[in-house]
């Protein structure tokens, strides 16, 4: 990766674009109330660039994009298009002037079919036999192969970006913004992705590139921006830089390294044996014959893309779902597939689920509330002969808020105006505080920041070393990578044997997670 | 061109929430002032007689506590209802069930006389409304149905079901063929005891008693908590280990129960046998009461009165003024539709801002 075969395109594009921008944003801030999330923002796409658009978490990369494609309007500043200044007052003015976007969660209805999607935001068209066919010869044309006829539903999730794709491409834009577009892919679907937005850079087209993934953008943008607490911060080759020092340029500092050292593997805590499960929502994933076992000590991790039943075996793990059998689910040497959520905390369990507000926490239930949320039923006092102790729940809030450095205007406030990172934090550090035997995570850092993360992996990693069993589903490979002791990975409701962590790589678990976990081995460890 | 914007708040504002109200009765106000000016009367002599000029009499206050009495009561079981996020609508069906229940005993066994008549009939009053309110309870949780559909349909089954009790198996041989009962004894009504000048009977301290209790069940109790939480995020509840089905058979039968002690309270101390109309609307207006309250218990008091008066008002000015009393009903809707209006106040700022011409439409 980074060969920089991407500079000498880029090099060569900008001298036929010649020296007027595609597009520039010149001074723009943007101001809610006395926030202020993009401070005189300056910025400039050439035709054919692939430009990134780097920074953490409430950088301001999403305000900026926003003004772009109409969906906010500037307080100062201008935006022009090709030289001339332009008010793009709503997306469909962005896209009259040619600026397509892809958005990370995809707006596409799940019981119609590619064709009726597409006709939906076409100007005056219909799903006919024509629209089929040019969808058909756009998506080959650019190696983006989709059955016009297939039903969204059926599609993987790799899939539905391309019927987002060929969308914007059908409109004939000269600037496509992509929000996280590999966030959701395979490494090889990625790879994929790759080709064809260099054959459009080739032709001309510009593209916003915005990604977390540095390695990726090092191998595949033109030009860089990178912006930290609402300001342009720096502008570069990344190609010329390395992931570090692209990293240090968005978080302005150091980023601490999580540690983690082998830990001493305890009795078997977690067991998942032939856990089956028929799913009874449309559109869910059954869980088949999984298998799997997790000792005192160790984190195990389970990759997979979105929606192949991650959602479906955490509910089965945590008891929001009932089981058939009791003996499917095993913690600490009690059969607990017939429990309740909190019959499964008195074992020792402990869960944090991937949705932060309105699942793990209750959006407008202040933080003391929060705890009681989770902890009324673990034998911890907080409850006693029908009242609830909000007091000592207030005092869990502040244990949490200083081991975990939750940010927070006032002493307990409402759980809906903690940043994605602080509530994050506050929800794994409310379940870590309790020291459980037995920790089930989804997506821990799911649109956290580095900062916020590292803290994140690193309170898992310390908790397993003190003894706990820890299993992590994940879509996130560096993080799994990062904490991860062995690796099983998830694919349409089938898990892979866990595999130690040292032995894999990205690239083997993304065939993994292309459905080659399917193919069951031996029964699992 | 200006334009108005609503902007979010990051936390509720606890001014607003007590504010909101204040600001829509207000509103209600100088809505009922232009109301009066519409009918030609002086906007300001319509206000007096309307809002303040019943209660200025001691038999005013106890006619103002003795409507207050029932709202009260079936408000406070519809707010858990509502906190919960359980639409029941017809608390007048489950309030007239319950009073049908309670009167078994003086109707059908008129010769059991003892002390122990009075709260066995409250309990069988208790018991037929959180039954009839369980119906539709299941319905939702079983079939999925609507219950604000099925709860106030079942009002109308309620109300007919009484009409034909009191002219066909119930009505009494010496009532001159009027659809009425026979008068309850002496040990099935409630007395009226002078209390400072004013005479009330042993329900407005029922619904004061009822209104701390759940003020600290809400406050510091868990399954305050629970109602509080699947209210707001089902989901969440799920997490917390609550279940929603029984949270909404709860909160049915919670409501259902205190609807029918209302009803049978008001049919004991206002009426004394059971008639085709046993109630102006109570299990309606209790709706206006709970939200003017802000489901919150001490505010429902608040609110009843408030309501309560609306009632007098009405009587007031048809006295007074010769204005039609269903000005009374106008004005309570007009004061819900306002209640909600200003709780927008509690979540959003306005601002005042100077406009581009089509950018709203845009958004």
């Amino acid at each position: 990766m980074g060969e920089g075969t991407g500079d000498s395109t880029g090099e060569m594009l900008r001298r036929v674009g010649g020296d007027t921008p595609l597009l520039e944003v010149r001074h723009v801030t943007k101001r809610f109330g006395s926030f202020t999330a993009n401070d005189s923002v300056s910025l400039k796409i050439m035709p054919g660039e692939i430009h990134a658009l780097l920074g953490e978490n409430g950088a301001g990369k999403s305000t900026l994009v926003k003004i772009i494609y109409g969906s906010l309007q500037p307080n100062s500043g201008g935006v022009f298009w090709k030289g001339r200044p332009v008010t793009v007052s709503s997306p469909a003015e962005a896209r009259a002037l040619g600026v397509g976007m892809v958005f990370q969660h995809f707006s596409l209805f799940e019981a119609m079919t590619v064709a009726e999607n597409i006709a939906l935001a076409l100007p005056n068209c219909r799903a006919t036999g024509e629209l089929s066919d040019t969808i058909a010869r756009v998506s080959a044309n650019y190696g983006l192969p989709l059955d016009p006829n297939a039903h969204i539903a059926d599609l993987s999730v790799g899939e539905r970006q391309r019927v987002e794709i060929v969308r914007c491409l059908l409109q004939n834009p000269e600037l496509i913004i992509m929000d996280e577009p590999t966030s959701v892919l395979t490494p090889q679907e990625a790879d994929q992705l790759f080709v064809t937005l260099r054959r459009l850079a080739a032709e001309g087209c510009a593209i916003l590139y915005i990604s977390h993934r540095l390695e990726e953008v090092r191998a595949l943008c033109h030009h860089a921006t990178i912006m930290r607490r609402a300001k342009v911060v720096a502008e570069t080759d990344p190609a010329r830089e390395t992931v570090n020092t692209l990293a240090q340029l968005m978080v302005g500092n150091q980023i601490t390294r999580v540690v983690r050292e082998r830990g001493k593997l305890g009795p078997e805590a977690i067991l998942l044996k032939g856990l089956t499960q028929v799913s009874q929502e449309a559109f869910g994933v059954s869980l088949k014959d999984i298998d799997l076992s997790v000792r005192a000590g160790e984190i195990v991790a389970i990759a997979g893309i979105a929606g192949n039943g991650q959602k479906e075996l955490f509910d089965a793990l945590s008891g929001e779902e009932p089981l058939e059998k009791e003996d499917m689910v095993i913690f600490a040497g009690e059969a607990a597939g017939l429990m309740d959520i909190n019959e499964r905390r008195l074992l020792g369990a402990a869960f944090v689920p991937e949705e932060r507000l309105g699942h793990g926490a209750v959006p407008a239930l202040k933080l003391s509330e929060n705890v009681v949320l989770t902890r009324h039923g673990t034998g911890e006092g907080i409850a006693r002969r029908g009242f609830t102790r909000f007091g000592k729940a207030g005092r869990i809030v502040e244990t949490v808020t200083s081991l975990f450095d939750v940010r927070k205007g006032v002493l307990d406030p409402e759980a809906r105006s903690l940043s994605g990172g602080n509530l994050q934090k506050f929800v794994v550090g409310r379940e870590v505080e309790r020291t459980p035997k037995i920790l089930f995570v989804a997506q821990p850092t799911w649109g956290v920041d580095a900062g916020a993360a590292a803290v994140i992996r690193q309170s898992l990693i310390d908790l397993s070393r003190k003894g706990a069993a820890i299993l992590v589903i994940s879509q996130d490979l560096d993080e799994i990578f990062e904490i991860a002791d062995r690796i099983a990975v998830i694919s349409r409701g089938h898990l892979s044997k866990a595999e130690d962590a040292d032995t894999l790589t990205p690239e083997k678990v993304g065939l993994l997670m292309a459905g080659g976990a399917e193919k069951k081995g031996a029964a699992a460890a | 061109m200006m334009r108005l914007e609503l902007v979010k708040r990051s936390e509720k504002s606890r001014l607003m929430s007590v504010l909101s109200p204040v600001v829509a009765v207000a509103l209600t106000v100088v809505f009922a002032g232009m109301v009066f000016a519409a009918q030609g009367h002086n906007p300001l002599t319509g206000i007096w007689y309307f809002f303040l000029e019943p209660i200025t009499s001691l038999w005013g206050v106890e006619q103002l506590i003795t409507k207050a009495t029932p709202l009260v009561i079936i408000a406070l079981g519809l707010s858990v209802c509502y906190l919960s996020n359980n639409w029941n609508i017809g608390a007048e069906g489950q309030l007239t069930i319950g009073a049908i229940v309670g009167s078994i005993l003086p109707i059908l066994f008129p010769d059991f006389v003892n002390p122990v008549v009075l709260p066995l009939m409250l309990l069988m009053a208790m018991a037929g409304g959180a039954l009839f309110a369980l119906i539709p309870a299941k319905l939702k949780t079983v079939f999925g149905t609507n219950e604000i559909l099925t709860s106030l349909m079942l009002v109308y089954c309620s109300n007919l079901f009484l009409d034909w009790m009191v002219r066909g198996p119930w009505r009494s041989p010496q009532g001159y063929n009027f659809p009425i009962t026979v008068d309850f004894h002496e040990w099935a009504v409630l007395n009226a005891v002078d209390v400072g000048g004013v005479y009330l009977n042993l329900s407005a301290p029922i619904a004061l008693l009822l209104v701390i209790v759940l003020a600290v069940v809400m406050r510091s109790t868990l399954k305050g908590f629970e109602i509080r939480v699947l209210g707001q995020s089902p989901r969440a509840g799920a997490f917390a280990g609550f279940s929603n089905r029984r949270m909404t058979a709860f909160a049915f039968a919670l409501s259902g129960a205190l609807a029918g002690l209302a009803g049978m309270m008001v049919v004991m101390s206002e009426i004394g046998k059971l008639q085709p109309v046993i109630s102006p609307g109570y299990g309606f207006t209790a709706i206006i009461v709970a939200f003017l309250g802000r489901l919150n218990p001490i505010g429902i008091l608040i609110a009843g009165l408030v309501i309560a008066s609306s009632y007098l008002g009405g009587e007031a000015i048809q006295t007074s003024l010769q204005m039609s009393s269903k000005l009374a009903t106008v004005i309570q809707g007009v004061l819900l539709f306002f209640v909600l209006a200003a709780d927008t106040l509690i979540l959003y700022k306005v601002r005042l801002v100077p406009g581009r011409e089509g950018e709203g439409a845009h958004a």
